[in-house]
């Protein structure tokens, strides 16, 4: 079960507590208040985008753009519709915190977009819901429908004239739609496939129309922000890295789940809420961002905070915050190809370099796990990997090419000893 | 305007324009697969990739707007590793097996892959393999391990076929190329795929494997088929034509054809071909030298004028004729003494004959159609007639034009109307009436037309509103209100509608040279460019008042007549039925008596004009076949040989220069009639049928396609008719029922439609198996099967 | 060829988008034809989306058929296979492998007696390997019948589970 330490989106919620997530528990811990801020001061739309411009919110989808600022490209006088769209199509693999958003505080989600919608001047919203976890694409409806029995959805929302909309959509297991623009195509009734920029989504996003979109927990941190205020948010974290931060550690640890806490949190302080390593083992090496991170050996990443700064000098990305743990018998080359199968697997299939060297790099790596590497293997993925890195459409043929440029960078002897000895130097052991 | 540098050329180019726009317009090729200047763009194959000063990655050129003061590398280091690099992956996997490709010799991937690729392959996995898939009887999709998901066919179904025909299944490399399981491709310009597919994936099924690219030349030619006067490059090879592509014309075809434009071709390879005279003796037919068939048909001509006078012989000609010959057929019968001469064949209506003062044409030329404002089309079953306008159309109303349809039948068009208002073919007349009256109050203005007893419907009222909106508008008839019984009327009302909304009007041509047989005479009351003529019968009523010989110029009247049953019967109580012809036509065989081989079009020179009143030449592109002659030769030495001067020609280019001696084209063309008149109460209700020509039934050579012929739109036709009519008959959808139009009857599946207005029975004319019905949309009668 | 039921659910799904875009529908609209044809199919066959059905959806929803098996086609968790009366998807992406995926799979193919991929003869189990579900945290975790997520399934777990299913 996810472990949570209280912080801006879990403060408060009692996840062994069935009913935690429904409406009444969720006004118990204070929520809808922010929204009733809003709607009672009549706040401008401004001033609401300047307060989360101020908190230091960044994505937490992966990239870490600051949230406020995106919010303002949205076209402010644009005539016909607009949308927001939530992100939760969360299949990166190792990240697993959006699930449990919906899963124990739907409303401070619903409650963020309701809030973004007013921001932005639009009157309809949707959250793209990971396929896989439809029990939560489920309870996120009930949430909905309570939201629109209690008048903060729908028409004339608590008797004011501001009105918005929020309907949930599933997606069907299809990794690439966490990508904002083939989010959008699903969304519309199409593949996944995403979208060549620019246009961006804030000029030409859902049904043609400007859209913001953001993760999950970038919305659900929103409310948080508006109530408390922006600086009570910043603080929670560090300059330039507001508030407290979502972290899914999985892995060899004794407790896997969930960890909200202050961004800039030494790594190995989150390493012994886990638990530390399971069954003592040794530590040696991290994902610490989601399997499109770079790989750190665990000197490196021992001396790391989890931040976005920390992470990105330590030459990889705190990503979508999901910390994959590994201890010394897992061989680099087996843990590479399982995810360069995924990224074979899961390319849209539209642009030539990433349909096509997806599979190749599996293909190479598959070879050189089983015995079967050759001379010059590591030079083809390496130049494999260039040809398909900034090629593309979107970034998932560079988020292919990151796990292996960084694991045989760091692991180099180990795919050396492979391909010079026909056998891999680590006895692999899954767990 | 943008400033750009390409390569160290400076250039200024428009706002929102693409760097591959701005590179086109100075001449730098960047390589590319999926960029195609009439599609969207997809930009997913990468081969563009570019180098722009400050962008830290390679950018692709299709895709990437032009920013001011932006400058490209197109050929820098930068530019040629990411060229390298996709053409690596684009052939990884790829079968390299061109020596048995189709499209070796002319495949883009083929040549850049020259151009812009490395030797060897680094590459040593197993290569995937795609299994092949049915699209149907002509694009062939049987080497799907060539494709290079470019999506540039998925992308033309979808927005220039107007349905998405062909998709792309699954996700990364098992992504595939396919027609929905167990659909053909069944668009009416499929075959356009074949040309956008930049490898040999997608090839012409009656092509295949017939010959190598190399081993055929080029020749230029035009459509025979509809009046939009497609271009052609035809490729032969020997004394045969192998295939048939567009030439780009933007103002015509753009860079399409349509599938009967590519695939008749076949029909004039058929074994139906007459290759020598033919003469039938005793019910038998006998081959003939020329000389003696000659002799025969001048021996029957002067017979019949002896004992009847001239007035008992008829001259009926195809307007899928050249000018030059539809030219030497009236002049012909002049010169005998024959006023009797028309190429109106399914025309039903002549009235306003009397009044016509040029020759009908579209009105405005095909670009001006398809950027007007506001379109109103009038009775035209269009993706049947005119398969490229309709998706003109199609992409006109994507930029925003407004489409109306009167129509009588609601058919796909595959876009967004509008306004429509369908109506049977009895309350046409009445249908235009409405809007007339609704235009007539916008524009205060005032009508000859009397229209009190007409009430304007919503709908009218609303294709009104658009037509007098607009900047530019357009109203144009189909064949539809062309065959009508009233198609005078329609014709009038038309006229007054633009004229008074100040919309173009005019009339999408049926045939490649309708509007060329309007300007060389081949009609019965005006001669070459409207010169006077003593007036003779037109088509109905030399049908309708049976003569006593009958000259056919490419014709088969059985598939060509508004009424087949009535037009079989007048040839066969003839005493004589000349045919010049291509084909040994089952008809013809039957109620002709000899039978002159004449050259199709691509064994002759020629001309058409097409509906834009657009003179195009073309020159044969093989030897005639067998004895075959062109027509216009035939004609001459019966000329000569019926002791009429001024026959003398030795080249077609004779011919054509005393026609276009005679006047000019764009003043002799006028839709505008002398007098209007209409009389706009709706007919009364009789069950009419709905007889439209099938796809590829147009003309002899389609009809003689196999390929075409084994089309989903080439099946055999079934009835269709409004709920209410298979009610009344007391039928079941899909039960089999007796149609009997006059002496004729067939029977037929009945399907209930809920596209068609009450009081109509649909059923196609011009096929086998329903020639020996009557009048297109004349009454027609169900009984139960 | 759907249940009215189906077709109500289908309308729910096509109220959430503006009406001109019922497209938008589709994927939902699958999920519901697939879900119809999972609780009466008898046979693998009857239990998976065919060609009949997606054409019959993308009527419904006025799209082109050949666009909505693309969307069949490329989302994974329309079956478009024959599958077993239980569908068990077990995740064995890297980090549920750390925590024990790629075990469970292999212990549920050995209690089965089928490979990954594969479906038993009697037609009551398809065994597949997924990729993330997003619930790395809970791993082991595997879905049955795409919507039923059943976390830290240990052997034991397992054993019990399979014992449910039947
Ligand atoms: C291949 C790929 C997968 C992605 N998956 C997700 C995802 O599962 N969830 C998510 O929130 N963002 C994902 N993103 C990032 C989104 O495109 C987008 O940046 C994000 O939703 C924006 O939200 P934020 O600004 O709140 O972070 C993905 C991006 C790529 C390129
Ligand atoms: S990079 Fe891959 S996943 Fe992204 S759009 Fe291109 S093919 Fe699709
Ligand atoms: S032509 Fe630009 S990406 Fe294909």
């Amino acid at each position: 079960m996810a472990v949570f330490v209280n912080g801006v989106i879990f403060d408060g919620v009692d996840t062994a507590a069935a009913d935690a997530w429904r409406l009444d528990a969720y006004v118990a811990r204070g929520g809808y208040q922010a929204l009733r801020k809003i709607l009672d001061s009549k706040l401008p739309q401004e001033d609401v985008i300047a307060e989360v411009k101020n908190s230091g919110l960044r994505g937490r989808g992966g990239a870490g753009f600051p949230t406020g600022l995106k919010w303002s490209f949205m076209p402010r006088s644009f005539p016909g519709d607009k949308y927001v769209v939530c992100n939760t199509d969360e299949g990166e693999p190792g990240t697993f915190k959006d699930r449990d958003i919906l899963r124990f505080n739907p409303h401070a989600l619903i409650e963020g977009m309701i809030i973004a919608g007013y921001a932005m001047g639009t009157k309809a919203g949707y959250n793209y819901i990971h396929g896989e976890v439809f029990a939560e694409y489920q309870r996120f409806e009930e949430a909905l429908e309570e939201a629109r029995k209690a008048g903060f959805l729908g028409q004339h929302i608590l008797g004011t004239d501001f009105s918005f909309e929020l309907y949930a959509h599933h997606g069907y297991g299809a990794y690439i739609c966490g990508e904002e623009t083939a989010l959008l195509e699903s969304l519309e009734g199409k593949k996944g496939q995403p979208r060549f920029k620019p246009p961006f989504p804030a000029s030409f996003g859902l049904y043609g129309k400007p859209t913001t979109i953001n993760n999950t927990e970038s919305f659900a941190s929103v409310p948080f922000i508006i109530r408390d205020g922006a600086q009570k948010f910043l603080e929670a974290g560090k300059p330039n890295n507001g508030g407290t931060k979502l972290f899914s550690v999985s892995g060899h640890v004794n407790r896997p789940g969930n960890y909200e806490i202050p961004l800039g949190t030494p790594f190995s302080t989150l390493l012994e809420m886990a638990g530390g390593m399971r069954d003592g083992k040794k530590l040696k090496a991290v994902i610490p961002g989601g399997s499109s991170a770079p790989i750190l050996p665990a000197e490196i990443m021992m001396s790391c905070t989890m931040d976005y700064d920390s992470i990105s000098k330590a030459g990889s990305m705190l990503g979508s915050g999901a910390v994959i743990v590994m201890n010394e018998d897992v061989c680099m080359i087996k843990a590479l190809e399982r995810l360069a199968y995924f990224y074979h697997e899961e390319s849209c299939g539209q642009c030539t370099p990433c349909r096509e060297g997806t599979g190749w790099l599996y293909r190479v790596i598959h070879r050189i796990a089983n015995g079967e590497g050759r001379p010059g293997d590591l030079e083809l993925l390496d130049s494999v990997g260039n040809n398909m890195a900034g090629r593309t459409i979107c970034a998932l043929a560079d988020a292919a090419v990151f796990p292996v440029r960084s694991f045989t960078k760091h692991f180099r002897h180990e795919f050396e000893y492979a391909i010079e000895h026909g056998k891999t130097l680590v006895d692999h052991k899954w767990c | 305007m943008l400033e750009i540098e390409i390569d160290g050329k400076k250039l200024t180019v428009p706002q929102g324009s693409t760097v591959m726009d701005a590179a086109h317009s100075v001449g730098t090729y960047i390589p590319h697969f999926c960029y195609h200047k009439k599609l969207s763009i997809a930009a997913n194959c990468r081969m563009c990739l570019v180098e722009v000063e400050k962008a830290p990655k390679p950018l692709p050129a299709c895709a990437t707007p032009v920013t001011d003061g932006m400058k490209v590398h197109t050929h820098s280091d930068m530019a040629k590793k990411a060229q390298a690099g996709v053409m690596e992956f684009l052939l990884i996997n790829h079968p390299l097996d061109c020596p048995i490709c189709d499209q070796g010799g002319e495949c883009q991937l083929q040549d850049l892959a020259v151009g812009y690729g490395n030797s060897a392959s680094r590459y040593q996995e197993e290569k995937r393999v795609v299994v092949g898939k049915d699209m149907g009887p002509l694009v062939s999709a049987e080497e799907m391990s060539r494709c290079i998901h470019c999506t540039r066919c998925v992308r033309f179904t979808e927005e220039i076929g107007g349905f998405q025909e062909i998709g792309m299944a699954n996700r990364s490399e098992f992504s595939e190329i396919l027609p929905f399981l167990g659909k053909t491709v069944d668009s009416e310009i499929s075959g356009n795929v074949i040309d956008l597919c930049p490898v040999g994936a997608l090839t012409s099924k009656p092509f295949r494997y017939s010959t190598r690219a190399w081993e055929l030349s080029r020749r230029k030619s035009v459509s025979p088929h509809d009046g939009l006067g497609a271009n052609l490059i035809v490729q032969v090879k020997g004394n045969q034509v192998m295939r048939v592509l567009p030439l780009e014309n933007e103002d015509i075809n753009e860079c399409w054809i349509a599938d009967r434009d590519r695939f008749s071709y076949e029909g004039l390879n058929s074994a139906e071909r007459l290759q020598k005279p033919m003469i039938k003796h005793d019910g038998k037919w006998h081959e003939a030298d020329w000389q003696t068939a000659l002799e025969y048909v001048v021996k029957g001509l002067n017979g019949v004028s002896r004992d009847h006078g001239k007035d008992a012989i008829g001259v009926l000609a195809s307007p899928h004729s050249t000018t030059e010959e539809l030219f030497m057929v009236q002049k012909l019968a002049r010169s005998f003494g024959v006023n009797n001469v028309d190429y109106r064949l399914r025309r039903s209506d002549f009235r306003a004959d009397a009044a016509q003062q040029g020759a009908l044409w579209l009105g405005s030329s095909i670009v001006e159609l398809a950027s007007a404002k506001s379109v109103l089309v009038v009775g035209s079953t269009q993706r049947q007639e005119q398969p490229l306008l309709a998706s003109r159309l199609r992409q006109a109303v994507k930029k925003g034009s407004e489409l109306n349809v009167i129509h009588v039948a609601d058919d796909a068009l595959l876009t967004k109307l509008n306004a429509k208002l369908i109506v049977s073919p009895q309350a046409l007349v009445n249908a235009l009436a409405q809007v007339l009256k609704a235009v007539v109050a916008i524009k205060s203005g005032e009508s000859a037309i009397d229209l009190a007893a007409v009430t304007v419907s919503a709908d009218a009222q609303r294709i009104a509103d658009s037509l007098c909106g607009a900047e530019t508008a357009s109203v144009v008839l189909g064949n539809v209100a062309q065959h009508h019984p009233a198609f005078s009327e329609l014709l009038s009302l038309a006229q007054e509608i633009a004229r008074l909304s100040g919309a173009r009007f005019g009339v999408l041509a049926e045939a490649a040279n309708s509007v060329g047989a309007e300007l060389v005479g081949a009609v019965p009351t005006r001669g070459v460019f409207g010169a006077a003529v003593s007036a003779g019968l037109n088509a109905q009523q030399m049908i309708a008042e049976p003569r006593k010989a009958y000259v056919l110029l490419n014709t088969e009247v059985e598939f060509d007549s508004y009424n087949p049953q009535a037009a079989v019967a007048a040839m066969k109580s003839a005493e004589t039925v000349i045919a010049l012809t291509a084909f040994k036509a089952e008809g013809l065989l039957d109620y002709a008596d000899v039978l002159l081989p004449i050259a199709p079009f691509s064994e002759t020179a020629g001309s058409f004009v097409n509906m834009e009143g657009r003179l195009q030449t073309f020159n044969g592109v093989v030897r005639p076949q067998g004895e075959a002659r062109p027509a216009w030769k035939v004609l001459r030495v019966l000329g000569n040989m019926l002791g009429l001067s001024g026959f003398e020609y030795t080249s077609v280019e004779e011919v054509r220069a005393e026609w276009q001696g005679k006047g000019e084209i764009a003043p002799s063309l006028n839709n505008v009639l002398a007098s209007v008149s209409a009389n706009v109460q709706p007919a009364a209700s009789a069950l009419v049928r709905v007889g439209e020509v099938p796809l590829y039934q147009a003309d002899a050579i389609c009809r003689r396609a196999s390929s075409l012929q084994a089309t989903r739109a080439a099946a055999v036709p079934v009835a269709h008719a409004a709920q209410s009519v298979l009610d009344a008959a007391g039928v079941q959808s899909g039960a089999v029922v007796v149609l009997k139009q006059g002496e004729g009857q067939v029977r037929v599946a009945l399907e209930a439609d809920a596209a068609l207005p009450a009081g109509v029975v649909r059923l196609a004319t011009a096929h086998p198996t329903t020639i020996v019905l009557g009048g297109m949309f004349d009454p027609i009668e169900i009984k139960q099967g | 060829m759907l249940s009215a039921q189906s077709l109500a659910l289908i309308d729910r799904e096509v109220a959430k988008y503006p009406a001109d875009q019922k497209r938008s529908a589709v994927m939902g609209a699958l999920r519901i034809a697939l879900e119809e044809r999972r609780s009466t199919g008898e046979t693998p066959e009857a239990r998976c989306l065919n060609q009949e059905v997606i054409e019959f959806v993308a009527n419904y929803l006025e799209i082109p058929p050949v666009a909505a098996y693309e969307v069949a086609t490329f989302y994974n968790m329309y079956d478009m296979k024959p599958v077993g009366k239980y569908k068990i998807t077990v995740c064995t992406n890297l980090p549920c492998a750390l925590s024990g995926g790629v075990n469970a799979a292999e212990y549920i193919s050995g209690k089965l007696g089928i490979a990954i991929g594969e479906t038993s003869t009697d037609g009551m189990y398809t065994l597949l390997e997924g990729e993330c579900m997003g619930a790395c945290g809970d791993a082991p975790v595997l879905l049955v019948n795409n919507h039923s997520m059943c976390s830290f399934m240990t052997p034991e777990a397992i054993d019990k589970k399979l014992a449910e299913l039947k």
